[in-house]
């Protein structure tokens, strides 16, 4: 599958936002009438019309899947070259043209320009134009070039997944606990940033999600307060907080479900971005700062770890419980310490990802199972693990992409996290050579 | 707001063939966490794999349905195998976010386009148990009282279901009470010490996780013979959570454990919804919590509440036995 381009993604969001003004600003000459409706009236659709110099194209396919990969739909075009795919939910999918089921001698104008990524709006048709013709520029990228722009790609999302699984990684540490929650803190930072800046007081997006990271960090200090630390008072079994956290994760989801809605939204900043070419990668700023930003994140908590007494406490705490409580150490404010910190790195993360694709309720509990991967890939119970094991994963997902279909990303990060789990199940930073 | 219907409602959920397919996951997983001490968070995936193992067979390849049951069975024993192998060594921990790792591999694999071929992928497999609706002795109509009815097709995989239901509970009364299930609670309360007597603990623990999944995917086939039809999106890890709501609901490590719990939780989440539903029709409900969403929403909640509640003040469940599982230890 070709490698999707953020650029040429928004651009088009940029088309599909500006429609119906944009008739045939795409490509060459399309005879597109984009109010035509091919599918049922009142039912909400992807569809164009596939042509090349005029001439319609048939039986090329097109497929619409979500973000994550899952396919809703797929259709081929028409004798008369169009094509329409229903959309049972509105929101936001991925439209991709099969470039193979393109006849000879006919290509995309943009060889990079097979994916769209667009909003469907409820009962009516949204138009996404592949614009057919003569191949311009280079064409396809080559191998290494694909290479780089997956290995950015996936950096991109490995520090986001290191940022918030610090937290996951660092609770079991020091309490032993399984926090099946900690993916709704992910979605609750993004939410409440979204709340702050696209519905309530329309603040710009860094003032929202400052706030919302200390309402997160704050959040999660309560949560130790009220619910954790009276419970271990209580000598309640591990196993018992751990299905507990299930129970928080269900109430917390749905809660921002009912709050929230079921569908994708984005922040009103830094939607639209110019692509950068750097070398053979191209980027938006806003993913370049948002880079930035988690690997700046990650060296401070490092340097706070290494460097502060509450750092040096906690990973005391983190190696040895007991051995930290007899050296005088407040086990209890150090766990409290790394709930508040836990829970607003958690919250970093969930505005990054709204930022970089969308918020919606269960984005935090699709990253949850790669927290798991990353942090049991790096070693549980240390933070310079979860760190390493996010960037892992992050590599490992969108680098599979070069050469299997994306649908099966996940896959290859759970699966990268079982097979680690066989040849070293105290993971690459576990306790045998533990940095620090 | 009638609570006749309510009530109806609640009943219809409780005795229907779901209620009857939860109470076979929640008796594997008795097996697994009540009776072993085995964290399986991953149960869904022997769901998935033993409707799939039949539909598979049927809709795929086009043999027969009755093969394809057994095929989704050992597919569901493979499964345990291939699982259990190289995660029943490790930690408690690490073992529970294998399982609903390779649960939700299972998901997005067969639901993938690359699989489509196999499985239908997003599509899923359809028209699957003919066969077994052809057989239903029971003339057509509608049976029952009040909202409480089911059509012929329905009371026949209902009464199916729950006599397989009550199979599988004899079959774990049987298996429990006997020298190999001691073996099971002595591994469940102290690993070491059942090693220390000699027993070969990763094999008992080998032989619990293929029976209970093996009802698990039993649950699965049972699953896909009531739709006749199998859909990856089925089979979320909300699937387990509920499953381990209705052991827990029922008291885990008893015999009547997931039949009561499964009973209840039925009851009362279709009772609530139903509630909810009225209550949404004669605007009683605040604004937010208006709309179909926002009732199936507060399902979830009370499920999580319910989790989280029963676990903390009743870990033995409603009717267990708190020397029997001490889950604090």
């Amino acid at each position: 599958m070709q490698q999707s381009r953020l650029g040429s993604v928004l651009i088009l969001l940029a088309v599909a936002l500006l429609w119906p003004t944009v008739g045939s600003a795409v490509g060459g000459d399309e005879p597109e009438t984009p109010t035509t409706t091919t599918g049922a009236a009142g039912v909400q659709a992807y569809e164009g019309t596939l042509t090349e110099a005029g001439e319609p194209v048939e039986g090329v396919t097109i497929r619409v899947e979500t973000l994550e990969g899952e396919e809703v739909g797929a259709v081929e075009s028409g004798a008369d070259g169009r094509w329409n795919v229903p959309i049972t939910v509105p929101g936001r999918y991925r439209v991709t043209i099969d470039t193979d089921t393109l006849p000879d001698g006919v290509d995309l104008t943009d060889a990079d320009a097979t994916t769209f990524e667009t909003d469907v709006f409820p009962g009516r048709p949204t138009v996404v134009l592949f614009a057919l013709g003569e191949a311009v520029g280079t064409g396809g990228p080559n191998d290494l070039e694909r290479l780089a722009q997956s290995t950015t790609n996936g950096l991109k999302f490995g520090l986001i997944i290191a940022m918030a699984a610090i937290g996951l990684s660092l609770i079991f540490a020091t309490t032993g606990l399984i926090n099946f929650a900690h993916g709704e803190l992910v979605t609750l930072g993004a939410v409440i940033a979204w709340f702050l800046n696209a519905r309530g007081p329309r603040w710009p997006l860094v003032i929202a999600g400052l706030l919302s990271v200390a309402i997160c960090g704050l959040f999660g200090g309560v949560l130790e307060r009220t619910v954790w630390r009276p419970l271990r008072a209580r000598q309640v079994g591990l196993f018992q907080l751990f299905v507990i956290t299930i129970g928080l994760s269900l109430i917390i989801r749905h809660v921002l479900l009912i709050w929230f809605g079921g569908q994708r939204r984005g922040y009103l900043d830094y939607r639209i971005q110019t692509q950068w070419e750097l070398g053979p990668v191209s980027i938006t700023p806003r993913d370049l700062a948002i880079m930035a930003l988690s690997a700046l994140i990650l060296v401070g908590v490092a340097t706070i770890l290494q460097r502060t007494r509450m750092g040096k406490a906690t990973r005391a705490v983190a190696d040895n419980v007991d051995l930290s409580e007899a050296s005088g150490i407040d086990v209890q404010r150090v766990i409290l310490v790394v709930w508040i910190a836990g829970a607003a790195l958690a919250a970093i993360g969930g505005i990054f990802l709204g930022a970089i694709e969308s918020v919606d309720w269960q984005m935090g509990t699709r990253l949850l199972l790669l927290m798991f991967a990353a942090v049991i890939l790096g070693g549980l119970g240390t933070a310079y693990g979860a760190m390493v094991g996010g960037i892992i994963v992050g590599l490992v997902t969108e680098i599979s992409t070069i050469w299997a279909p994306s649908a099966l990303k996940l896959v290859f990060a759970l699966g990268a996290m079982v097979l680690a789990l066989l040849v070293r199940p105290q993971g690459i930073l576990g306790r045998a050579e533990r940095i620090g | 707001m009638d609570f006749d219907v309510i009530f109806g409602n609640g009943l219809r959920a409780a005795i229907g063939p779901e209620a009857a397919i939860f109470a076979l996951l929640a008796i594997g997983l008795n097996l697994h966490w009540g009776y072993t001490g085995l964290l399986n968070l991953g149960q869904v995936g022997f769901m998935l794999v033993g409707a799939y193992g039949l539909a598979i067979t049927v809709a795929t390849w086009g043999w027969s349905m009755w093969l394809g049951i057994p095929v989704g069975l050992l597919a569901a024993a493979a499964l345990a195998l291939v699982l259990g192998i190289p995660t029943l060594r490790l930690r408690a921990d690490y073992f529970a976010i294998t399982t609903i790792a390779v649960a939700e591999i299972l998901r997005l694999v067969v639901r993938s386009r690359p699989a489509q071929g196999l499985t239908g992928g997003a599509f899923g497999l359809q028209g699957i148990a003919e066969p077994f609706y052809d057989i239903n002795p029971i003339p057509r109509g509608t049976y029952g009282f009040g909202v409480v009815t089911f059509s012929e097709n329905r009371l026949w995989v209902m009464l199916v279901t729950w006599v397989l239901v009550l199979l599988c509970t004899g079959l774990l009364v049987l298996l429990t009470s006997s020298p190999w299930g001691r073996v099971l609670r002595s591994i469940r309360e102290d690993e070491d010490a059942a090693r220390s007597l000699g027993k070969n603990v990763v094999a008992f623990k080998m032989q619990a996780l293929i029976i209970g999944g093996m009802i698990g995917g039993l649950a699965g086939v049972m699953f896909a013979i009531r739709a006749s039809s199998a859909n990856a999106e089925s089979y979320r890890s909300t699937v387990t959570f509920f499953a381990y709501t209705i052991l827990i609901l029922g008291g885990a490590a008893t015999r009547l454990g997931p039949i009561i719990g499964a009973f209840i939780f039925w009851f009362v989440i279709s009772g609530v919804e139903s509630f909810l539903r009225q209550a949404d029709g004669e605007g009683w409900l605040p604004g937010f919590l208006q709309g179909t969403e926002a009732v199936g929403a507060v399902t979830f909640i009370l499920v999580g509440l319910a989790l989280a509640l029963l676990i903390v003040f009743r870990p033995q469940g409603i009717f267990g036995n708190r020397n029997e599982l001490r889950l604090e230890a």
